[in-house]
């Protein structure tokens, strides 16, 4: 992992600002320790979509890891309507199931990323930096990684 | 049981397991099991419905559960109960998704049903048929992790392919 992450800024020259959503408390924290490793701060969490969608139109965050399987609303879709109304926002879908047919039905609805359950401080970085320089994030790599194990 | 449904389960505890706790784990046991499950800790099932049908359940020891809570949600969250179901429940719901990953993308199509705490002392997925199952035992650098998969093609599968192929 590269060095002084913790000065990872937003374009603005702000800390970058995280939004978690997963319903399962165990992961949101994994994935907020993993990120204040990377740098930037976690602005907020959500545990179903529906919140997501709330707490995105409130908070802004300048990227949003969702899961893919959650109560109430589904991550696709609250990706979807999330992007919908904010064309700008950086959704990465974090899923435990990274098959084809997923994959490809996030990245049509407009996600920027899919990376599966486990990530690491290495990739998630990765995609971070790829995003904050606005660059399409590798994203064929994870998903031959989520074929892998 | 059919052995080529249950080796992408083998595959994935083996490769969740060994990079969550940075280390690698071993196949210490493995062993057909026709009696009721005995839970040995802290416990979570999924259950999967659909071409394929069955149950997995995932049992940490209870050291061993709070142990790989310590290391993944660190130290200080490593001590409370909730967070050590909550971490067997996550573990459950990786392994399952990578090794459910490799069989949807042979084509197989199902659901599968968030992980729930098996809190019973004895017995298996509510709801599930399968009376046969695959015991394993994984030695880790945390301690064991046991892992019951009981899963075979789903009756209807099994019907409209004899229909198919004669």
């Amino acid at each position: 992992m590269r060095e002084n992450e913790s000065a990872l800024r937003n374009r603005d020259g702000q800390p970058v600002r995280y939004l978690v959503v997963d319903d399962s408390v165990f992961a949101r924290k994994n994935l907020g320790r993993m990120l204040q490793m990377i740098g930037g701060e976690v602005a907020g969490e959500a545990g179903h979509g529906l919140e997501a969608i709330q707490q995105y139109d409130r908070l802004r965050p300048d990227i949003v890891f969702m899961d893919v399987t959650m109560p109430e609303m589904e991550g696709i879709e609250a990706a979807e309507r999330i992007i919908r109304h904010h064309p700008e926002a950086q959704i990465v879908m974090v899923a435990s199931v990274g098959d084809h047919e997923n994959v490809s039905e996030a990245l049509r609805k407009g996600v920027r990323h899919f990376l599966q359950k486990p990530t690491n401080p290495e990739l998630l970085s990765e995609v971070i930096h790829h995003l904050l320089r606005g660059e399409e994030a590798p994203a064929r790599a994870t998903v031959e990684k989520a074929g892998a194990l | 049981m059919r052995l080529e449904l249950i080796q992408p389960f083998i595959n994935a505890a083996d490769g969740v397991l060994g990079q969550m706790l940075h280390s690698p784990a071993e196949v210490r046991e493995v062993a057909m099991q026709e009696d009721v499950y005995r839970r040995k800790g802290v416990a979570a099932s999924v259950v999967i419905r659909g071409d394929l049908e069955g149950c997995i359940i995932f049992d940490l020891e209870p050291e061993a559960a709070l142990r790989v809570a310590e290391v993944l949600a660190g130290a200080e969250a490593g001590s409370s109960e909730q967070i050590a179901r909550e971490t067997v429940c996550e573990l459950a719901n990786m392994v399952v998704g990578n090794a459910v990953t490799l069989l949807n993308n042979q084509g197989f199509r199902f659901k599968v049903f968030p992980p729930v705490l098996h809190t019973a002392d004895d017995g298996g997925c509510a709801g599930t048929s399968q009376s046969e199952a695959l015991a394993l035992c994984f030695e880790t650098s945390c301690g064991r992790v046991h892992m019951n998969i009981a899963l075979d093609y789903s009756r209807r599968e099994t019907a409209e392919a004899a229909t198919v192929r004669p």
